[in-house]
């Protein structure tokens, strides 16, 4: 009975975001473009199964997934796991014995980033319209490796300290050299890579993630410390799917010549 | 009948093999690294049947809600050949889904804790909640003028990288003088404005839009206008911790 209760605080919460957004599409319709919505049965539908499917998503994720990845991100950063074993004595002062949880923001990045619905919707999308030369899967493994390297990359600067606009700034001049020797067909999709790779499932564990640590690390304060973790996870992707594109139009145009 | 209940049975196993890397990293951390059991086992699969029955449904009423309306309407803003509407609908739609976006509400909320903490502005909750509340609607009229910015380069197709690197560019010239706390939330800030529902729609807009006019190409130009929503709030959010 709990459970359904919270469902339906579920629903109604998403009901409320997509609230606004139906408002602006069926407000210009009607009263600015004027027509009737072709296929209206079907939108209605649609957009029912967007709010169903959203509402279940969040609801399971919450019931299930994120009060253990929580957990973890504040069992991994906690000083008792990161003390050494033998004298139990607290050691963890050098950035290398947080090695569990540079690997944990690895993987975590990676699987959280392959389970992001608005991904998913953007590969469908960028599948469709590339006429299948970007597949679904390629576009989605190189985004996740991006949030992968990104968010271990950032868990790394929480712990040692470096200022994070260094890194975002040198992230930045690297995206403007490749932007220019990438294909020119993935530019705008890198950069979009860079917004949707953040969203329902990556933010609420990655940010527990970031504050755990900038609590525990000593020196660090989880105010000034603990964001920055989605601006790595954001300015990562844009780099691995140029890197993407740019492989592969290295290998066909290598099998090409193979073939001269 | 037979064959939807089929096709609905590949796309839940499709959602399942999405969810499977979540499934096995934190099963792996909890029992090889954490050695400890799995407290609650039932609610967890529990769980994890919403979330794989979710994502099933998502993406079904994806490619037949929110894609095809958003391309409909792109085609049919460009047959009534009125840039204003089409960039007050964008704005629209750019500002009324950030306004609300659960994830900007909580960072408003941390950034007004930073805000006092560092002696910005009174420690006082109405000082705070005032801050957050006008941090959102910067970050919500930015996200409206990038969606603005965006089409507006469709219809002119103006090169996107010229754009974003200009945007690099003044966030890096801002980072120099911004107040050093506000500088992570205002970068974390392009990450969380947009949600699952604004990114399908968006993206099916500007795929409409560079679809419908002549000499557009819908990849090259389609692409790029969520691009402007995570580049516009960090320099938004930055300005406004420097007026403030």
């Amino acid at each position: 009975m709990e459970w359904l209760a919270s469902l339906l605080d579920t629903l109604l919460a998403t009901l409320r975001d997509v609230f606004p957004i139906a408002a602006v599409i069926f407000g210009f319709q009607l009263l600015i473009l004027r027509r009737p919505i072709p296929n209206l049965r079907r939108t209605l539908f649609g957009f029912f199964y967007v709010l169903l499917g959203l509402s279940l998503f969040l609801q399971g994720l919450e019931q299930a997934l994120f009060p253990l990845g929580r957990l973890m991100a504040e069992q991994l950063t906690h000083p008792e796991f990161l003390a050494d074993e033998t004298t139990g004595l607290l050691q963890a002062t050098h950035w290398m014995d947080y090695y569990w949880v540079y690997i944990f923001a690895l993987a975590i990045g990676f699987s959280t980033t392959v389970a992001e619905p608005s991904l998913i919707a953007v590969a469908i999308k960028a599948n469709q319209v590339s006429g299948g030369a970007i597949g679904v899967w390629g576009l989605r493994i190189a985004v996740a490796i991006g949030v992968a390297v990104g968010i271990s990359l950032g868990t790394w600067r929480i712990v040692t300290g470096y200022p994070l606009h260094y890194f975002i700034i040198t992230g930045y001049i690297f995206v403007i050299f490749q932007t220019f020797y990438a294909p020119r067909i993935i530019v705008p999709l890198a950069y979009d890579s860079g917004g949707v790779t953040t969203s329902t499932v990556t933010v609420p564990l990655v940010a527990a993630l970031g504050l755990g640590l900038a609590e525990s690390v000593p020196g660090r304060s989880p105010l000034l410390d603990g964001f920055g973790l989605i601006a790595f996870a954001s300015l990562c992707p844009i780099i691995s799917v140029m890197a993407y594109a740019q492989i592969s139009e290295y290998r066909s145009k290598r099998s090409a010549r193979k073939k001269a | 009948m037979w064959r939807s209940i089929l096709a609905f049975g590949k796309s839940l196993l499709d959602s399942l093999r999405d969810l499977a890397p979540i499934i096995l990293v934190i099963a792996f951390f909890q029992l090889v690294v954490l050695q400890q059991p799995i407290p609650n086992l039932a609610g967890l699969l529990g769980g994890t049947l919403l979330v794989t029955l979710g994502l099933t449904f998502f993406i079904y009423g994806l490619n037949m809600g929110l894609f095809p309306i958003g391309e409909s309407m792109a085609q049919a803003f460009s047959q009534k050949g009125s840039i204003f509407w089409l960039l007050l609908f964008a704005f629209t739609l750019g500002f009324s889904t950030t306004i609300a976006e659960p994830a900007l509400i909580a960072v408003a909320e941390e950034a007004s804790e930073v805000a006092a903490e560092g002696g910005m502005i009174e420690a006082s909750e109405q000082a705070m909640h005032s801050y957050a509340t006008g941090l959102r609607l910067t970050v919500a009229f930015s996200v409206g003028l990038a969606i603005v910015i965006g089409v507006m380069r469709i219809l002119k197709g103006w090169p996107i990288h010229y754009l974003i690197i200009g945007g690099y560019a003044c966030i890096t010239i801002m980072t120099a003088f911004a107040p050093r706390s506000i500088i992570g939330i205002a970068y974390d800030s392009g990450g969380v404005t947009t949600s699952t529902i604004t990114v399908p729609l968006v993206t099916a807009l500007g795929v409409g839009l560079a679809s419908s006019i002549q000499g557009r190409n819908p990849m090259i130009d389609g692409f790029g206008l969520i691009a402007f929503a995570s580049l516009t709030p960090m320099i938004f959010v930055m300005g406004y911790g420097m007026i403030i």
